[in-house]
């Protein structure tokens, strides 16, 4: 009998910095092909765990297992898509895009050719020529999108990729990545503080606690039939009922949030 | 005040216009005496009809051409060897926090020391042709060139370098795709400064003390009191900034694309 391991196991990971227990003792599964968002308030150590996950921070305590094997360095099987801009900005948007297999030695021209692929999936097929400050926050985004699917990794990072995006391009974006989730599904782990947007994009809602000690207090299946539209799902009855049975366990920790900032 | 852009042509009619005036001024100064004195007095300020004349002859006879070429080639050189070592230095210093720490003092030392008194110790070492301007030059290209690409590498946005990362960079992918161009980016940024100090080196060594070049000619006039001759030297060297100014300003337009502000004047 052989089971699949998941895709990322994070087994009892605490993060510390100096005495600072930002996250306590954690346990979080994703299977293959599973979609789980994570939502807590500010400060909660959302990020953190994800950096966990993709090898860029290490935990103090636990382990983190990758389809099996523990990570040891940088998680060379997932993408990360960040929050902030992270195109390189002397690059145009049809290089910034190549380099990721560039860096896998696929010879420049193959490269280039898939890029402009990809480029057309996120729909900047126009934009190819232009370098990152010439595109708007919405369309650095798409470019950013491509540049990590086209090394087709089987895990996608995402910290609140569309966080700095206004609420409309959000739900376009939104949209845009269920479909390309949907052709090829992966593991995702999503980093959201918007509960619509877990709820709309997600397989399962993990809700974390407020910081310091934070940890997941929430395991929520999201039972929407697949597949969905980003938009449309918001107007459905059961989408409302998930919303709030989720938001009265998030709403507390919220509010706790705000009143040890304040 | 800012409000419309003014048109071109304006533009140049009042930049001319200020010219205009100051040569002017200059020329009734020097040569129409007022209440019978001349208030810009010949012998110290030549008038701008002799210097024009002194300018012309100069290129007539093709003396010219011999120091101007002596100048360019200094500066290229300083300009070239101080970038390189600007360049080198910069990156160790970057990606070597020890030994950026130990030099630290050294480095700020040597470049606050006016670099002019080093001078006579390069003619010494190296003579009074071309090679002690040019490690004159090179002494104030290196440290503007050093600091900026040392900067450049230590203040990579740490996104960028974490997304290079998992992208499955490794070091020497990293040099190439990051941490040069915005090293780069910075020197590039500085490229007016540093092309300028490079004329500075070379023309302030060629004064010092040579045989050839536009410090030399207008240090030669000055020793014969020649006030026409030192001005002449002036406007060809102010004419040969402008020329070399806007030669890297063209490079930089190239260079620079992809940057916000590259589209206008820095």
């Amino acid at each position: 009998m052989t089971v699949t391991p998941p895709a990322v196991a994070l087994d009892g990971i605490s993060i510390a910095y100096g005495d600072f227990v930002a996250v306590a003792p954690t346990m979080l599964h994703v299977a293959e092909g599973e979609f789980v968002a994570i939502v807590g308030p500010t400060g909660c150590g959302k990020s953190t765990l994800l950096n966990a996950a993709a090898g860029l921070l290490a935990p103090a305590a636990g382990t983190v297992t990758i389809r099996g094997r523990r990570l040891a360095g940088l998680n060379g099987e997932a993408g990360y898509l960040f929050q902030q801009d992270a195109l390189m900005p002397w690059k145009t948007a049809l290089d910034n895009v190549a380099i990721g297999l560039e860096v896998a030695d696929v010879p420049r021209a193959e490269a280039l050719a898939r890029a402009r692929d990809w480029l057309a999936r996120v729909g900047l097929a126009a934009f190819a020529d232009r370098y990152p400050h010439q595109l708007s926050g919405g369309q650095r985004k798409r470019v950013g999108l491509a540049q990590v699917l086209i090394r087709n990794p089987k895990i996608l990072l995402m910290d609140e990729p569309f966080g700095p995006l206004d609420a409309q391009t959000r739900l376009i974006m939104g949209g845009l990545l269920l479909d390309l989730w949907a052709a090829e599904r992966k593991a995702v782990l999503f980093v959201t503080h918007d509960l619509e947007e877990a709820i709309a994009l997600a397989d399962r809602v993990v809700i974390m606690s407020s910081g310091p000690s934070a940890t997941i207090i929430g395991d929520h299946a999201i039972d929407l039939p697949r597949p969905r539209d980003a938009m449309d799902v918001r107007l459905d009855a059961r989408f409302h009922e998930l919303h709030h049975e989720i938001w009265g366990q998030l709403r507390g920790e919220v509010l706790k949030a705000y009143g040890s900032a304040a | 005040m800012s409000g419309a852009p003014i048109s071109r042509p304006k533009l140049l009619a009042l930049q001319v216009l200020v010219a205009a005036a100051i040569i002017g001024i200059w020329h009734i100064g020097s040569t129409v005496p007022i209440f019978g004195v001349h208030f810009l007095p010949k012998f110290f300020f030549s008038t701008p009809g002799d210097v024009a004349a002194r300018v012309v002859k100069l290129f007539a006879t093709g003396t010219i051409w011999k120091h101007l070429w002596i100048t360019l080639s200094e500066t290229i050189l300083a300009f070239v060897i101080g970038s390189v070592g600007g360049v080198l230095f910069g990156f160790w210093f970057a990606r070597r926090p020890l030994v950026a720490a130990v030099f630290d003092p050294y480095v700020k030392m040597a470049n606050a020391l006016p670099r002019v008194v080093l001078a006579p110790i390069f003619m010494l070492w190296l003579g009074l042709g071309i090679w002690s301007k040019v490690a004159l030059g090179v002494t104030l290209v290196f440290f503007i060139v050093f600091f900026n690409v040392y900067q450049g590498v230590k203040e990579v946005s740490p996104v960028v370098l974490a997304n290079a990362r998992m992208l499955g960079m490794n070091e020497r992918r990293l040099f190439r795709h990051v941490y040069w161009p915005s090293a780069l980016s910075w020197m590039f940024s500085s490229l007016h400064t540093s092309v300028g100090f490079a004329l500075v080196g070379a023309v302030v060594g060629e004064y010092l003390g040579s045989a050839a070049g536009l410090g030399y000619l207008i240090h030669e006039a000055e020793g014969v009191f020649d006030v026409t001759g030192v001005f002449a030297g002036m406007v060809i060297l102010a004419a040969f900034v402008l020329l070399v100014d806007a030669a890297v300003t063209r490079i930089e337009r190239r260079l620079l694309v992809w940057r916000p502000e590259a589209g206008g004047r820095g």
